[in-house]
């Protein structure tokens, strides 16, 4: 069982959250100037990391909040933990979807 | 003008309850809690002794939940009724006639008071909340009340709960929300030895009937004269 460190409520039980997938997808600025293919790959399209990925998860069955992780898609190492709104914090290992490195489909701002 | 002459959509929010309440003194007698075919069984699955637990149910307590910024000048204003909010995960706060207030999240919590709350403590919620942004719901029908308590509490509540329970971690006066036998229920340790939760009303004959499973080791011999 992993212990997950909630900003909030400190280490629980992993089963007390659900998973919200990649972090830090930008929501297109002009959605309605989207041809599918763009809006598609805005709504499921993923990065599919080996390594330390940014993703979001809820802490359901406690707070209810919101959060963001750095977590090492093969080792399950969580790197670290931040607030919804904040940028990653530096690690010595590359994190393959910061923000700024993000493909962002055509017609998407970050 | 009286409360009950007025248009119902003309009432402050949550006074149809009250009115409601002061024509059906009557209904406070017919109400069922969740649990209530169980008090015989909590009462027989008690344990006394030094490895004693007890099981009761603690019915028709009043609870309202509070969604609001706490730092907002509706949230100053509704820990003025509830004599504080609490600002971190594990805190309560205790306030005038028996009301604490558990934190469930940065802005969600739960107002908990004796039953007979039930009448005016909506009433005043709301009436602090205004026009500020956020909620205040009476959710007293929502969730019942169990309080284990005993030197065993503790051993019955680690079989379930995979909050870490022990003192150095969990305090007397803090309350945690968790699972307890997959049940999703706040935790509050009141005493040394006592703890209460608070169960959905659909999930309490559940909870019921698994932590009266969990008393049962400590009714038998420590030492049974068959070893
Ligand atoms: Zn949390």
């Amino acid at each position: 069982m992993l212990l997950f460190t909630c900003p909030n409520c400190g280490p629980r039980n992993e089963t007390e959250f659900h998973y919200g997938g990649q972090a830090h997808v930008p929501y297109p600025e002009h959605p309605d100037q989207l041809t599918d293919r763009e809006w598609a790959e805005y709504l499921f399209y993923r990065e599919n990391t080996k390594g330390i990925f940014a993703e979001r998860w809820v802490h359901s069955t406690g707070c209810r909040q919101w959060f963001n992780m750095l977590r090492d898609t093969v080792s399950y190492d969580v790197k670290a933990v931040y607030r919804m709104g904040e940028q990653p914090p530096a690690l010595a290992e590359p994190v393959s979807n910061q923000p700024t490195s993000i493909s962002a489909p055509e017609g998407a701002k970050s | 003008m009286s409360l009950l002459e007025k248009p119902y959509f003309l009432m402050p929010k949550g006074s149809a309850e009250m009115a409601n309440s002061v024509n059906n003194t009557g209904v406070a007698a017919l109400r069922r809690s969740p649990a209530e075919h169980l008090w015989t069984d909590f009462t027989v699955g008690s344990v006394a002794g030094e490895r004693g637990v007890t099981l009761r149910e603690v019915p028709f307590q009043t609870m309202v939940g509070i969604r609001v910024d706490p730092v907002s000048e509706a949230g100053v204003r509704l820990a003025d009724v509830t004599g504080g909010l609490p600002v971190r995960c594990g805190e309560v706060t205790t306030g005038p006639a028996g009301v604490s207030v558990l934190w469930l999240g940065p802005d969600d919590f739960l107002a908990i008071a004796p039953g007979d709350a039930q009448d005016r403590l909506p009433g005043l919620l709301v009436a602090a909340l205004g026009d500020g942004a956020g909620q205040v719901v009476d959710l007293s029908s929502n969730r019942t009340t169990f309080e284990l308590s005993g030197p065993s509490a503790r051993a019955v509540l680690e079989k379930s709960c995979a909050a870490d329970l022990h003192p150095r971690s969990f305090a007397v006066g803090t309350a945690i929300t968790t699972e307890v036998g997959k049940v999703p229920t706040p935790l509050w340790k009141t005493g040394e030895e006592t703890f209460m939760l608070f169960p959905r009303a659909s999930l309490a004959d559940h909870l019921g009937r698994w932590l009266l499973d969990g008393l049962k080791e400590f009714a038998s011999d420590r030492n049974p004269s068959w070893l």
